[in-house]
């Protein structure tokens, strides 16, 4: 119960921590960019626009900081983010909306696999140490987790796309076509997902068979895996029954605290092949200089990742009774 | 006294090199991109900046890597842009570093509120993705110079550090000769200065690499949306360039692919480094097998 208080308390600071920053962000750059924009864009917006930067930036009318704090902080409680304009007047919360399926998708199931591959890699490595496949993987994929996300999003459109011309360079799905709940739009979508995610994955599976391998390593020696052998079971059983699972809860932890390695790489990876999810429009938005649109984002993703990191907290303290007196 | 201790340390590096490949490789590379960026005159046959030669020309004696859309040559940027890269991993991994180790250990050392005040907002910072806060920051400045990126990395990207550090420095803190300082009545600053980060070395430089490495990988994505000074050469910039004149596509694809290359061999130099560092610092994962240790939970 102490546990769940704790990790409540923190939940709630880090949240808070993400307001703060995001609305103090725009202030404290040298030569206060917020008055700046708004200067810059007064004349040249219509009013409902300019008040939509107001909110976004929590510098409307007259107030002091603490005031607009107050009214910042309750505008993006209430979802309120304010218009983009950028992107031709639509709210700021229905384009997010809009880009947060693609994100979910495309991101969270290329971590899965990611993670599921690099678990299951790791484990048999850590088992089989000082084999062929110890000797060669780590090292391979230490190497590979050091390559840029975007630049190996641009090798493969290069190699895939562009060259051998497997599957499509860019979006989503066909422009030209219009999404319905058919197989031919199904497999459309996967074929624009497939080069990003194989990105996403490649990239991020080195550091989960390293941290399994590490975990593994540990466990492998273990008394209760020496009586598992003792006992005579298969090694196959040892593996996954004995000594993988429980060198999967701290990787579980591990997962978590990488989620936000994982989604600014997947950041690039979405610019890089122009994917229709939460990065892409974060970019489009600051070059854009669309502020409203930019730090709703940068909330809603602090947001996810915060909260993933919980969830996984939660569930780690659930599996494992062990690191519930820890901190 | 100074002197033997150096060679003593000299001769334990060596035998490091010697015993792990990865090491050795990582180093290797390391030195030679650290050559490149000193004195990168030597390895420009051109210069990077000058739109002289035949714009989109392919792969020649005269320009081993071809030539862009502007007519640079590819080569000269890519050599020239080193320095950069190389600048940005030294500088944000060092001050990285000491802003770690001051926040761990102090951390650690002094316990109580201080601890618990120090631990919360380490792990605040952790899980606030920095990335996207980057880009924020960035898209602020507008055009981010060297410095701005320097500032916003470090600003984000000491907290891994600092955590790993307080829980090793907790490990140690109840040590015996720790003790025994205390009782022969030395100050808190000997006593964490040559008793207590010693024999954190290892793990102090393996949080150097990684930042070292978290530095070159988000400057260049930054650079390469365009954030950083455009004007700068840089191995993100010229991705930037690349990707504005869609080089793939229009049959170069070096001018994209060899700058990308050059980020990923630097950022595999310090991650084998890292790599060898982190086994240092933890004796079981070594390839001989050595004694049990319990992963810090988190």
């Amino acid at each position: 119960m102490r546990f769940l208080v704790r990790r409540v308390g923190f939940l709630l600071v880090t949240l808070w921590a993400a307001l703060t920053v995001n609305f103090f962000i725009p202030r404290l750059m040298p030569g206060n960019p917020a008055e700046a924009i708004l200067a810059q864009f007064h004349g040249r917006l219509n009013p409902s626009a300019l008040k939509a930067i107001e909110v976004a930036l929590g510098i409307g009318g007259h107030q002091n900081l603490f005031t607009s704090y107050v009214d910042y902080l309750r505008n993006t409680l209430t979802g309120n983010f304010g218009i983009s304009f950028s992107q031709g007047n639509v709210s700021v919360a229905s384009l997010i909306s809009r880009a947060l399926p693609w994100s979910l998708g495309l991101v969270g199931i290329s971590t899965i696999i990611g993670f599921v591959f690099g678990t299951v890699i790791g484990a048999v490595v850590a088992w089989r140490r000082g084999g062929t496949m110890d000797n060669v993987l780590p090292p391979t994929f230490i190497i590979v987790s050091a390559f840029p996300y975007f630049w190996v999003g641009l090798l493969s459109i290069w190699l895939f796309s562009l060259t051998l011309n497997w599957f499509p360079t860019l979006g989503g799905y066909t422009a030209t076509s219009t999404l319905s709940w058919s197989w031919s739009s199904f497999t459309d979508i996967l074929s624009h997902a497939v080069l990003p995610a194989f990105t996403i994955v490649i990239t991020s599976v080195g550091g989960w068979i390293l941290t399994m391998r590490n975990n593994m390593i540990t466990v492998v020696a273990e008394d209760y895996v020496k009586m598992a052998r003792a006992k005579g079971l298969t090694p196959r059983r040892i593996l996954w029954q004995y000594a993988g699972r429980n060198a999967l809860l701290p990787n579980l932890t591990g997962f978590a605290m990488s989620l936000g390695f994982v989604i600014s790489g997947a950041i690039l990876v979405e610019y890089v092949f122009n994917y229709p999810g939460v990065g892409f429009l974060l970019l489009q938005a600051v070059n854009n200089e669309d502020y409203p649109l930019m730090q709703a984002l940068f909330f809603l993703i602090a947001v996810v990742v915060i909260v993933a990191i919980f969830i996984s907290d939660i569930a780690t303290a659930l599996l494992d009774p062990r690191t519930r007196n820890n901190r | 006294m100074k002197r033997p201790h150096l060679l003593r340390s000299a001769a334990s590096a060596g035998r490091f090199l010697r015993r792990d490949k990865k090491a050795l490789i990582g180093s290797i590379i390391l030195f030679v991109l650290l050559v490149i960026a000193a004195f990168p005159s030597w390895f420009t046959p051109d210069d990077p900046a000058a739109e002289v030669y035949n714009p989109g020309a392919g792969l020649s004696w005269a320009h081993p890597l071809g030539t862009t859309s502007f007519g640079q040559d590819v080569f000269s940027q890519v050599m020239a842009g080193t320095r950069q890269s190389v600048m940005i991993a030294l500088v944000v991994g060092f001050l990285c570093t000491i802003l770690s180790v001051a926040v761990g250990v102090t951390a650690a050392y002094a316990g109580g509120l201080i601890d618990d005040t120090l631990s919360l907002v380490t792990d605040v910072i952790l899980v606030i993705p920095t990335f996207p806060l980057i880009i924020v920051i960035a898209a602020y400045t507008k055009s981010a110079s060297f410095w701005t990126i320097v500032f916003v990395l470090v600003v984000t990207g000491w907290s891994y550090g600092a955590r790993q550090l307080r829980v090793q420095a907790l490990s140690l803190r109840n040590r015996d000769y720790l003790l025994a300082a205390r009782a022969r009545g030395e100050s808190s600053w000997y006593i964490i200065s040559v008793e207590l980060i010693p024999p954190m070395t290892s793990l102090i430089v393996a949080n150097f690499l990684g930042a070292a490495l978290y530095a070159v990988l988000a400057a260049a994505g930054l650079q390469f949306v365009g954030l950083g000074n455009v004007n700068t050469e840089s191995w993100g910039t010229m991705l930037y360039w690349a990707q504005n004149n869609e080089a793939l596509s229009a049959g170069l694809p070096l001018w994209a692919l060899a700058p990308g290359i050059m980020i990923a061999i630097l950022g595999s130099a310090l991650a084998l480094l890292n790599y060898a560092f982190d086994e240092v610092s933890n004796p079981a994962l070594r390839p001989v097998a050595g004694r049990r240790r319990r992963k810090a939970v988190a």
